[in-house]
């Protein structure tokens, strides 16, 4: 029997426990005359029966799921004669691998008496914990849902115990949301700081040389002083800002057009369309900038005489990322400019001015927190954006300030030093989360006030 | 003399002046109204411009890796031969010296080497061969007529990516082979048919055996893993914040930080994944369940913010007639608002999952990145997703991999296309329920 089954089995005993709860409920209510008796309905206590057969009974399953290997392999190391006894942790792994390997069927027994002895004592334990796993899994769910059937009784409070239950869940899924911020600070902070021993962090943030492929020995790492990340920043931000200049305008005037100008009709057309533009994984978006928009620009400009453009340019790939970004900025200001109240347009309207004139000197001016909000959102994707940069941008880092040379960035590098295995404890990936570090705290800063702005701006007109 | 101004004419040759400056001007500003509208139709018709152009470029790539070149060939093989070949080696190597035997034969080249004609069918074929030649050759002996896959490099020159015209030292195959190929072409042995491989396949070293399936069975995984847990938390948390939570300082806080969240680059998440579910959780690189679980962080906020828009549209009477009735909170949420609210927490939810299916980046920091030729069966087994797929091979060397990246990305946008239309449809049910 498997995990899968006894999960099975499990839920089968919970459904009968509600089954059963609620039979006896209902008889408990008909002795003392109906159900206007009972506290509950009898659902209710059903579901408590039913409760505790699953819950104590899978949550001791999952704890000895998780304990059940270490046990094990302590057991059965414990057990090795001295001629095998591992030396390092690393060696371990390597003999439990391979027990776990031929105990699957994966790897046959190799020769030796130690190794025979090793791999029967590994199955006898593995089979035994299977065995003792589904007799306390299943007694404990029987014996749980028996007794709380026992227990049932018209006075008890049975929907109460089911909501305060469903509260504390309701509350558990609420810290997630939170736990995960706090997870992503510690995560890389905790790397970052390893990280910052080895690399100063004023090297780190201030020095120009970035050549973290440089440093796979140990002893490389201070001395070679490749660990500067401002050329990662210049590239970052040349992106973020050509993208910013397309998306900008464009987004902008699109906004209005959609709503101050068009028709309804025209709208509730052009809106879902532009909206796709969001909608499309940023991995397409690359692989059209790498494909074709870098060798296009490059074309471009070896027509008008501008040679030895590289086709990974800063220029093709800031230009896609700033297509990608114009939904972000038109919804965003499009809605700003819709919560701007018709009373002012209708004032300024009322004194001659032009439909063109109200937006500019009256609508955009009122709007203008929100649509700075949106601004600000939009940066900090174009900054954190992955893929196109990944797929168009270059991978060496040049300091230039040249939009036609190929440029890397912050993501970009977290990427690449990640992608494929490799020591976890080498500099070379802790430098990845000292960038994540990076990256989480400007985004986090850049959406902070992009998000207090936007809701100061409703609450004006709300 | 006619000095005398007479201020009757002055007078109105003055409001001529201030009529015709007030005309001026205001032809200016009307002039520049239509410029500041054109402006405005400039911008969406260029963003909506690029779509088109993009989505053009992606079709008219993909289009062709749907089909692939297949050569037909008549194969005399001798049923003994294989029963007096022992392992499945030989076993294939006979099939091997039967496939080339028809290859030259159907070149009139008796005279070449096989290992020259070999360039021209895919390393595949000798399996294909393989495979529908098991039960036939129960018989002693005969002919068997079957299409089998063409080199990618044949593909190549039939739908014309590598151009004829090409110096011969710039294209992989030569000069002779150019002439089998019109060959076969003349005698309608070489067909470009329905690429049954794309569809049904994992990925591959040869890029005319490569196919998406491996990639969507990975993907369905993933988003069945991010499903299952971003609806209950993300509904459970909505349903805290806008039913249950007192209004202070700490709901306005969580309530901003899960906005924050939904702004963070989805590459921090991706290293989250990696530090805290596999170096730190020990979970296996590379499988759907770790996969999951990130994408079910990024999707988080997405649907939480979809659910408490739904539930704040649900109107206050309907709270107040169930309270009246006797209805505990809970019930009044559980039995009246979420039932109201579901299609547009669906909504919110499709959308959310239809953003994590689109989702590469944290996915390549745990390590689904990898070369993975085997169509995943479980939710710890390695395995790769669609958009991954395509970066994979969107960075091979192969010229024939741009048809199927394109290819993949059109699959890809047709899946998405999919669930936003079940999210747009839900979402007017929604909008009409409540009216």
């Amino acid at each position: 029997m498997n995990t899968l089954q006894l999960t099975v089995l499990l839920a089968g005993l919970a459904v009968l426990f509600f089954w059963l709860g609620r039979w006896r409920a209902r008889q408990l209510a008909r002795v003392q005359g109906g159900f206007k008796h009972l506290h509950s309905r009898p659902d209710y206590y059903g579901l408590v029966a039913a409760l505790w057969v699953g819950l104590p009974s899978l949550l001791v399953l999952v704890i000895w799921w998780m304990l059940e290997d270490r046990v094990i392999a302590q057991i059965v190391l414990a057990a090795l004669p001295e001629a095998m006894a591992p030396a390092s942790a690393a060696q371990q792994e390597l003999v439990l691998t391979r027990l776990r390997l031929i105990n699957s069927g994966a790897l046959l027994v190799p020769d030796g008496v130690h190794w025979q002895q090793a791999t029967e004592q590994f199955r006898v334990l593995t089979e035994r914990s299977q065995y003792g796993r589904q007799a306390l899994v299943l007694a404990l769910a029987v014996i749980a849902g028996a007794l709380s059937w026992w227990r049932i009784r018209p006075a008890q409070a049975a929907r109460t115990q089911i909501e305060r239950l469903l509260h504390g869940f309701i509350l558990l899924c609420t810290s997630l949301a939170v736990l995960t911020t706090a997870v992503i600070v510690l995560s890389v902070l905790f790397e970052s700081l390893t990280f910052f021993q080895a690399v100063s962090p004023w090297t780190f943030l201030f020095g120009t040389q970035w050549s973290p492929q440089m440093a796979i020995r140990v002893e490389q790492i201070g001395a070679s002083g490749a660990f500067g990340a401002v050329p990662l920043f210049v590239g970052t931000l040349m992106v973020a800002g050509i993208a910013l200049v397309v998306a900008i305008p464009v987004g902008l005037m699109s906004a209005i057009y959609l709503s101050e100008y068009a028709r309804p009709g025209v709208r509730d057309v052009l809106k879902p369309l532009l909206e796709v533009l969001a909608g499309i994984p940023t991995v397409v978006y690359g692989f059209f900038a790498a494909l074709t928009m870098g060798p296009l620009v490059r074309d471009l400009f070896a027509g008008i005489g501008f040679d030895g453009v590289s086709p990974q340019s800063a220029l093709a790939v800031g230009l896609v990322m700033g297509v990608m970004i114009i939904p972000v900025i038109s919804s965003l200001s499009d809605d700003v400019i819709r919560a701007v109240p018709l009373s002012l347009r209708d004032a300024s309207e009322g004194l001659g001015a032009t439909r063109g004139e109200t937006i500019r000197h009256v609508v955009l001016p009122a709007a203008l927190p929100g649509i700075m909000g949106g601004i600000l959102l939009a940066t900090s994707r174009a900054i954190g954006e992955t893929m196109i940069v990944l797929m168009a941008a270059g991978l060496a880092a040049h300091l230039t300030l040249n939009p036609l040379e190929a440029v890397t960035t912050v993501t970009v590098q977290i990427a690449t030093l990640l992608i494929g295995d490799q020591a976890f404890d080498s500099p070379k990936t802790l430098a990845a989360f000292a960038l994540g570090l990076l990256l989480f705290v400007t985004t986090l800063v850049l959406n902070l006030i992009a998000l207090i702005i936007v809701r100061r701006y409703r609450e004006q007109y709300d | 003399m006619n000095n005398t101004i007479d201020p009757e004419r002055l007078r109105q040759r003055l409001a001529d002046a201030r009529a015709e400056r007030l005309q001026a001007s205001l032809q200016r500003r009307h002039r520049k109204e239509a410029v500041f509208r054109g402006l405005g139709l400039g911008a969406v018709c260029l963003a909506l411009g690029f779509l088109a152009v993009l989505l053009f470029t992606i079709f008219s790539q993909g289009m062709s890796a749907f089909r692939s070149s297949h050569v037909q060939l008549t194969l005399e093989f001798d049923a003994q031969r294989l029963g007096d070949a022992g392992s499945e080696r030989e076993r294939l190597e006979q099939y091997q010296t039967w496939l080339d035997e028809a290859l030259l034969r159907a070149l009139d080249a008796p005279e070449s080497r096989a290992s020259a004609v070999r360039p021209l069918l895919s390393a595949a074929a000798v399996y294909q061969v393989r495979d529908r030649l098991e039960d036939v050759a129960a018989r002693p002996g005969g002919r068997a007529t079957l299409w089998v896959l063409a080199s990618d490099e044949v593909d190549l020159i039939q739908t014309g990516v590598v151009d004829r015209a090409w110096p011969e030292a710039a294209r992989s195959l030569s000069d002779q082979h150019l002439a089998w190929i019109d060959r076969l072409s003349e005698a309608e042995l070489l067909e470009r048919r329905y690429n049954r491989a794309f569809f049904t396949g994992a990925d591959s070293r040869e890029p005319e055996v490569a196919g998406i399936w491996g990639a969507v069975v990975g993907s369905f995984l993933t988003l069945v893993v991010t499903l299952a847990l971003a609806f209950p938390v993300g509904v459970a948390t909505a349903v805290y914040l806008e039913e249950f939570a007192p209004r202070n300082r700490l709901t306005d806080l969580i309530e901003l930080n899960i906005n924050n969240l939904a702004a963070v680059p989805s590459i921090i998440f991706g290293l989250l994944g990696l530090a805290i579910f596999i170096n730190t959780l020990g979970m296996p690189r590379s499988a759907p369940l770790v996969g999951g679980l990130v994408l079910t962080l990024i999707t988080l906020p997405t649907i939480i913010i979809a659910t408490r828009s739904a539930l704040r549209a649900v109107p206050n009477s309907l709270r107040d007639a169930a309270t009246g009735m006797g209805a505990s909170r809970l019930q009044v949420t559980l039995h009246h608002v979420l039932p109201m609210a579901m299609p547009g927490i669906l909504t919110g939810t499709i959308i959310g999952l239809a953003q994590a299916l689109g989702e590469t980046a944290p996915l390549l920091m745990i390590g689904m990145v990898a070369f993975i030729a085997n169509v995943p069966s479980g939710f710890a087994d390695p395995a790769t997703v669609l958009p991954v797929q395509i970066f994979i091979w969107s960075d091979s060397p192969e010229r024939a991999f741009i048809a199927k990246t394109s290819a993949a990305i059109m699959v890809l946008l047709g899946f998405l296309a999919v669930m936003n239309l079940a999210a747009v449809l839900l979402r007017r049910r929604f909008e009409h329920r409540l009216k």
